[in-house]
């Protein structure tokens, strides 16, 4: 019986990791296709749809549009969310609840919608469409998630430190500068780190938001419309390496930071 | 949590404001703008609730709903059937020290960009694919199947990505469980398979509404894997109000869907939530 649940285990365990990493394996195999479709048979390895990437400079200037979109909007996220789980968490405010519920309401309303709504205003305030509008859009997706995340890691111990600091005449600005984002940096890189990843990926707001200038998800969509492609294979990879580095890096901090 | 300073202050308010001018300006004021635009006619001129009754009047706007909600459904239980037996065997049957890595490998492709993991089911689904191919290839099937381009391929697209949510959440879930419960069970002379339908089974069922949930809000509103998998065959809710401002710039017609959407989302969420707040009473 024992025995029988573990094969079963490991047949149903395979089966599920072999539909998991199906798609990514063909998705990098083919990048290294040495004809001009990611279609069996293989016939690379080559690294020509690499070079074709690279040599691209509508793609190379959207992944750099992409990492300015993500940097600064997470900036601005974290920045709003840190001050605002600042104030909710040291000062009683009237109204408080209410007012913490507003600022987590977009966390409940899809992409689609909010970035339509911003569309639609816009289009009337007359504002263009830009990375500027889109950034604007990633804010407000992530500045919930910042602010529940930090909010949420705002404990009383921290008030303590920060009651000593102030009992000892340092001004508020100082306490804010000196102990408070110290104390909370796991919580702001957490924040910042998981609304870099959100903004990197996010797709439908830029593409209602930007028009010539834009990110790499949106240009990478412009690119699907060439059908199979090995170029789009290409990105996709070195997207994927990327986002694998990033991650990694992020676990060992995490593990360095345990012990703490 | 305790509060320290005082409320007189303006310091708190000085804290407290850029975030909330922020979502009233930016998530706030942009819906009710929507709202708006959704009672006027999209040749300009006054009120009117034509887009509403073209939403109920027209059978193909009705059928995208029907659609979406279909699939949607078929999404939520299919991924939460595969994910949770997926889920236990990392959690149970899989030594302590190899889970982390176990399940950092399972939500690996997780991390490519969501457009590319679209793109990347076409490459294994198209006429000319790795599927089709294999299957010709071994004389299985003389003709390739048409598998890009349906609602099957949307499904997929779909499972794969909430698989690897709905097994990070059912994981997490399971590792919570108190290994006392089971211990007790056990004890009271309960075999494996009744300790499991009767002790962890329901205590994991308020994570798993939480997870089957969360799938559903991301599932109904994505425009992405329908319009790269499915195609323009049969259309979703999410490809309806693009094609709306795409096609015919037409924003007061595709305001008024995203509201009847959004309506439809938060519909379930009530049903959900009071569901779910009986079940932990």
């Amino acid at each position: 019986m024992r025995a029988l649940v573990r094969i079963t285990s490991w047949i149903y365990a395979v089966a599920i990791y072999g539909f998991i990493f199906l798609p990514v394996v063909v998705l990098v195999l083919f990048s290294l296709q040495a004809t001009s479709f990611p279609i069996p048979p293989f016939t690379g390895p080559s690294l020509r749809w690499y070079d074709a990437v690279l040599a691209d400079t509508r793609l190379t200037s959207a992944l750099v549009n992409s990492l300015l979109v993500a940097i600064l909007s997470s900036a601005a996220a974290v920045a709003l969310g840190f001050l605002s789980a600042w104030g909710f968490a040291r000062f009683a405010l009237p109204g408080s609840g209410l007012m913490r519920g507003l600022i987590t309401l977009p966390l409940t309303v899809s992409y689609l919608i909010i970035g339509m709504g911003l569309l639609v205003l816009f289009n009337w305030a007359g504002v263009p469409k830009s990375l500027l509008a889109a950034g604007i859009g990633h804010v407000v997706i992530n500045l919930p998630l910042c602010f529940a995340i930090i909010y949420s890691q705002m404990g009383d111990h921290q008030i303590n430190i920060e009651r000593a600091a102030r009992d000892l005449g340092a001004p508020e600005w100082t306490v804010l500068l000196l102990i408070t984002v110290p104390v909370m940096a796991p919580a702001i890189f957490a924040g910042f780190f998981l609304s870099m990843t959100f903004s990197w990926d996010e797709f439908v707001i830029s593409f209602l938001l930007t028009r010539f200038d834009t990110t790499l998800p949106v240009e990478i969509w412009n690119l699907l419309r060439s059908g199979l492609n090995p170029k789009t294979n290409a990105v996709g990879s070195l997207v994927f390496a990327v986002s694998i580095v990033l991650v990694v890096f992020f676990e060992l901090m995490l593990l360095r930071r345990k012990p703490a | 949590m305790s509060a320290t300073g005082n409320a007189g202050c303006a310091l708190p308010w000085a804290l407290v404001t850029p975030a909330l001018g922020w979502t009233l300006l930016f998530f706030v004021l942009p819906f009710l703008a929507m709202g708006f635009s959704s009672l006027t006619a999209h040749d300009g001129g006054g009120f009117t609730l034509s887009n509403y009754s073209q939403f109920f009047n027209n059978p193909a706007y009705w059928q995208a709903m029907v659609n979406s909600l279909q699939v949607t459904a078929i999404v939520t239980v299919v991924s939460v059937l595969l994910a949770y037996p997926f889920a236990w065997i990392l959690a149970e049957q899989v030594p302590e020290r190899w889970q982390r890595l176990a399940l950092m490998l399972a939500v690996l492709p997780f991390w490519t960009s969501y457009v590319v993991r679209s793109y990347s089911w076409l490459l294994v689904l198209a006429q000319n694919g790795v599927i089709n191919r294999a299957l010709t290839g071994s004389g299985l099937f003389s003709e390739p199947l048409q598998l890009a381009n349906t609602r099957l391929a949307t499904i997929t697209g779909f499972v794969h990505f909430f698989v690897m949510l709905l097994t990070l959440t059912i994981f997490a879930n399971l590792k919570q469980l108190s290994p006392s419960y089971r211990k007790a069970a056990a004890d009271l002379g309960a075999g494996p398979v009744r300790t499991f339908l009767h002790v962890v089974l329901p205590l994991t069922l308020p994570g798993i509404m939480v997870g089957a949930f969360l799938t559903f809000v991301l599932c109904i509103g994505d425009y992405i894997t329908p319009q790269i998998l499915g195609g323009n065959n049969e259309l979703l809710m999410p490809q309806l109000v693009m094609m709306q401002i795409g096609r015919r710039g037409d924003f007061p017609l595709a305001s008024a869907l995203s509201i009847i959407l959004m309506a439809v989302v938060t519909v379930v969420y009530l049903a959900c939530a009071r569901w779910l707040k009986i079940e932990r009473a």
